[in-house]
């Protein structure tokens, strides 16, 4: 495959589970700057996707290009530093360290060991630190231990610490799981915010929600793409709303 | 020396294996299922494998003094109460200890190696430090020689069958039996289970004795081959934990291959070396190969 | 920093300094010559106890062949003294002179080439801490680059514990075989037998144990540290964060592997043999317990433990044999099952937060939230 201007290209993208094909032959191609939101019945492979982007689940078959680099063989943390960042479906962050910590963590210098151990939290980090928590409304919570947060402030905490790391590729998912309706609105804001600079993908499953944040919306069933473009077309398409809108 | 002696000395050899694959067998049957449905592995496992060649020895024992009449029947009855001893231990174990230490899987680890400890010094302060052995029936005995110049020790060949009988019988009541249903539930979605009324506790508890108990029949075959002391189990516990590893934890067939493959393996080292670099080398060599393919010989690949 | 962080390196500062006080000044005060040297035999341990802290409190990840490299290096340093004992005049009676005894007791009649790198003092310190680290090195990196932890990194590391003795005891011709290697009475030409050399070599142990200590709480403190505690809970978090989770593991599996290395030469340095009964399964797992005892996450803690867990071995072991293993099988049950973070836990539960507490009342509530953190933590 030949180069593009994409951000994310992804073709003939396959993966099996003894013999069950969770990713049939998928063709994805994400632009710089967009906000892409897949949704799709469970069992679709919206998540098994994301795992493959990140490199979570190895693919079988098939190209998976960031920047026109090829991901499918690299290792994951690899990836990460290329620019991906991954929002896990539950709330995935260190609840024994404290908010700061767990920004700080994020941190993208150190790390390697002797990284790691020669890092200090200078001026420039802290003021990174303070900087993302005020971005994910977490400004006033630094020193909280982070498993005290709710559960909507972890999930703005974990998009916070891929802030950190200014990814040039964010993978969503699910991210307004478990949140109050005050919190969706005010996450709502803070992905309109945040995709300035950056390609998102969104996992979701709350058709609200993604109306009011989704340009371009992808629609999956049974490992493939099902439907793809802007949502109000998306939801007149009789074959989504068969396997998933509803009538 | 000529090819049919030869023969008949490699024919020796692998019958010999075969006596280590029962015990290996048995042994990581037992830990395999544990390990299967809980993540837990058995420290004291070699232990209650000494219950059981305990258990054997001490029905020998009573026999001869109160029914020697008996000797040439009893041993089948003493390999099912080796079951049963060590199945209750197992029981009582699993209730006392192991299902405080949930998800805790190195603890439990420390945990059942404490267990090891005090059992080994229970054998040593309630039996004796001195190895002993069961008088076994004549019946067991004697080789049996199909051709001149090859003599098959009928022990062998009991404990072959044995351990054939009880692998067949943990297999068929896997797949078959209520129990079985229950553990491979557990196993697949423990949370799941528990949600459609599975008892899973209940179900971890008989695991943990079923192992157990068959580890205590390992033992009973122990003493057709060897003699037995309060450290009797510390002599296959590593080697019963590579077999399970090396099988590939979740699968038993897996643990048939891996036990068969490293009993022929040391045995036929053996003849060619000295006996402690036997061990030494196909120890290493499980090692190695574990490093390489950590995920053992049988691993199924799903989603995590 | 939060608040609570400072408090707690100013408590980390202050116990690690009462410790110095009793391993320096008060222990060498009370006890008489043999039974320190016994301390620092035991001191010897704490070593391995420290490093098994960084891998598996901060780690996550148990090794249950600590053993291995604590003989490692012990016995790099045994095979450097015992050339040095094993000189052609003491040895004139052997077959061969100039070579160790028990390799003359297995009709061995040249130095193995293995052993003549011995011969130098740099290069058996450098192999102190080299040998015991590459292995370490070897194992890690083939286990964690493949993600294995947990159980099987256990029964591997057990496994390794086996090899190693069996090997040791098998190849009795070059090591000594069961008994190990014995009679080991100078270090260039200087006596170690002498009480002034005991006192030497336990300070010196104590030196050392400290500078490890402080480079492990350096390493504690620094992201590297938070890293460690961070993967322990939430590895792929820390994988999708750019991290090389593996590296990480591997750095603190070699360094707990120097550390032991260490630990073992200067067990064989004061006590004047090594031997495999150091190297097995059985000693590995009592290594695990000592830091078990002393709250597997506190770097002292493990010192303390180590030397309550020997102190109650060689009483215990002496007067009431039959007793003793009972009580290390209760330690082990009692430890994981009743107080999981030993002995320094029981003493931040009890002692530190009853201090807050009463500092907070005192100072009213501007404390209050420290206070509040240390109860979290």
């Amino acid at each position: 495959m030949s180069n593009t201007d994409f951000s994310l290209a992804i073709e003939d993208l396959t993966v099996s589970f003894d013999g069950f094909k969770a990713i049939d032959q998928v063709n994805l191609y994400i632009d710089r700057n967009e906000l892409r939101v897949i949704i799709g019945p469970n069992g679709a492979g919206k998540t098994t996707l994301l795992d493959l982007i990140c490199g979570k689940t190895r693919a079988a078959a098939g190209s998976i290009k960031f920047k026109n680099i090829e991901l499918t063989k690299m290792a994951e943390f690899k990836r990460v530093r290329l620019g991906i960042g991954r929002k896990f479906q539950t709330p995935s962050i260190y609840e024994n360290l404290t908010v700061f910590q767990n920004l700080e963590v994020s941190f993208p210098k150190g790390r390697s060991v002797l990284g790691a151990l020669a890092f200090v939290c200078d001026e420039e980090v802290q003021q990174r630190v303070h900087t993302v928590a005020s971005d994910v409304l977490l400004g006033d919570r630094l020193q909280l231990q982070a498993g005290l947060l709710s559960h909507g402030q972890k999930q703005w905490l974990e998009i916070g610490m891929l802030l950190m790391q200014e990814p040039e590729l964010l993978l969503l998912d699910e991210p307004i799981a478990g949140m109050s309706a005050k919190e969706r609105d005010q996450t709502a804001e803070l992905l309109k915010r945040i995709c300035n600079n950056r390609s998102v993908i969104v996992i979701e499953h709350d058709m609200d929600f993604v109306k009011r944040i989704a340009s371009k919306v992808t629609v999956m069933h049974q490992g493939k793409i099902l439907a793809e473009g802007p949502m109000s077309k998306i939801q007149s398409d009789p074959r989504v709303i068969e396997v998933y809108l509803g009538h | 020396m000529n090819f049919s002696e030869l023969l008949n000395i490699g024919l020796m050899q692998g019958f010999a294996g075969l006596s280590l694959f029962a015990v290996l067998l048995l042994m990581g049957l037992g830990l395999a299922i544990i390990f299967g449905q809980m993540g837990v592995i058995n420290m004291a496992h070699g232990e209650f494998m000494t219950i059981g060649a305990y258990t054997i020895y001490l029905s020998s024992h009573l026999t001869e003094l109160y029914a020697p009449g008996l000797k040439q029947i009893y041993f089948p009855f003493a390999v099912v109460l080796a079951f049963f001893f060590a199945f209750l231990l197992g029981w009582l174990v699993e209730w006392v200890l192991i299902r405080h230490l949930y998800k805790r899987a190195l603890d439990t680890l420390l945990a059942t190696w404490g267990i090891s400890l005090a059992m080994q010094q229970c054998f040593r302060t309630f039996i004796g430090p001195k190895e002993v052995s069961p008088n076994l029936p004549d019946w067991l005995l004697d080789a049996w020689a199909p051709v001149p110049g090859l003599d098959i020790p009928r022990n062998g060949l009991f404990v072959l069958a044995l351990t054939l009988f009880v692998t067949g019988a943990v297999l068929l009541a896997l797949s078959k039996s209520r129990w079985g249903l229950r553990v491979r539930a557990t196993v697949s979605n423990r949370m799941m289970a528990n949600a459609i009324g599975i008892d899973t506790s209940k179900t971890d508890r008989l695991t943990f004795a079923i192992g157990c108990g068959i580890a205590g029949m390992a033992g009973a075959a122990f003493t057709t081959i060897g003699s037995t002391g309060p450290t009797s189990g510390q002599l296959y516990i590593v080697d019963s934990f590579l077999v399970v590893t090396f099988g590939g934890a979740a699968s038993l067939l897996g643990t048939v291959v891996s036990a068969f493959g490293i009993a022929q393996t040391q045995s036929l080292a053996e003849f060619f070396l000295h006996g402690s670099m036997a061990k030494v080398l196909t120890l290493s060599l499980i090692v190695v190969i574990l490093m390489m393919r950590p995920q053992g010989l049988f691993a199924s690949k799903v989603r995590r | 920093m939060s608040m609570f962080q400072a408090l707690n390196k100013r408590y980390q500062l202050i116990s690690l300094f009462i410790l110095a006080i009793l391993l320096v000044v008060v222990l060498p005060l009370l006890l008489d010559i043999f039974r320190l040297n016994l301390i620092g035999k035991y001191l010897s341990y704490a070593f391995v106890a420290v490093g098994l802290v960084m891998v598996w409190g901060y780690g996550g990840v148990l090794s249950l062949g600590q053993g291995v490299f604590f003989g490692l290096g012990g016995y790099a340093m045994a095979m450097f003294l015992k050339l040095e004992a094993s000189d052609p005049i003491t040895t004139k009676i052997q077959s061969t002179p100039g070579i160790p005894d028990f390799m003359d007791w297995n009709q061995i009649t040249a130095l193995p080439l293995m052993w003549h790198p011995f011969k130098s003092f740099s290069f058996s310190l450098f192999a102190v801490v080299a040998v015991p680290t590459l292995l370490a090195w070897i194992v890690s990196f083939a286990m964690f680059k493949r993600r294995v932890g947990g159980v099987y990194f256990a029964i591997i590391t057990q496994a390794v514990a086996l090899i190693l003795t069996v090997l040791i005891i098998g190849q009795q011709g070059y090591t000594g075989g069961v008994n190990g290697m014995t009679d080991l009475k100078t270090l260039l030409g200087w006596d170690t037998r002498t009480n002034g050399a005991k006192y030497i070599l336990y300070y010196v142990c104590v030196a050392l144990l400290i500078g490890s200590i402080l480079l492990c709480r350096w390493i504690q403190t620094s992201k590297a540290g938070t890293l460690l505690l961070a993967m322990r809970d939430k590895e792929d978090r820390v994988r999708f964060s750019g991290y090389d989770v593996a590296d990480f593991r591997i750095f603190t599996f070699c360094l707990a592997a120097a550390l032991s290395g260490i630990g073992g030469a200067l067990f064989t340095l004061q006590v004047g043999f090594m031997s495999p009964s150091f190297v097995g399964i059985v000693p590995s797992v009592e290594m695990v317990i000592f830091a078990a005892v002393g709250g597997r996450m506190s770097l002292i803690g493990a010192v303390y433990g180590t030397l309550i867990v020997n102190a109650g071995k060689s009483f215990f072991s002496e007067s009431f044999p039959d007793l003793w293993l009972f009580l290390m099988a209760g330690l082990f049950i009692g430890v994981t099952m009743a107080f999981p973070m030993g002995l320094a836990g029981l003493w931040e539960s009890f002692v530190v937060t009853r201090w807050e507490k009463y500092r907070s009342k005192a100072k009213g509530s501007q404390s209050d939230k420290a206070a509040l953190a240390g109860g979290l933590q």
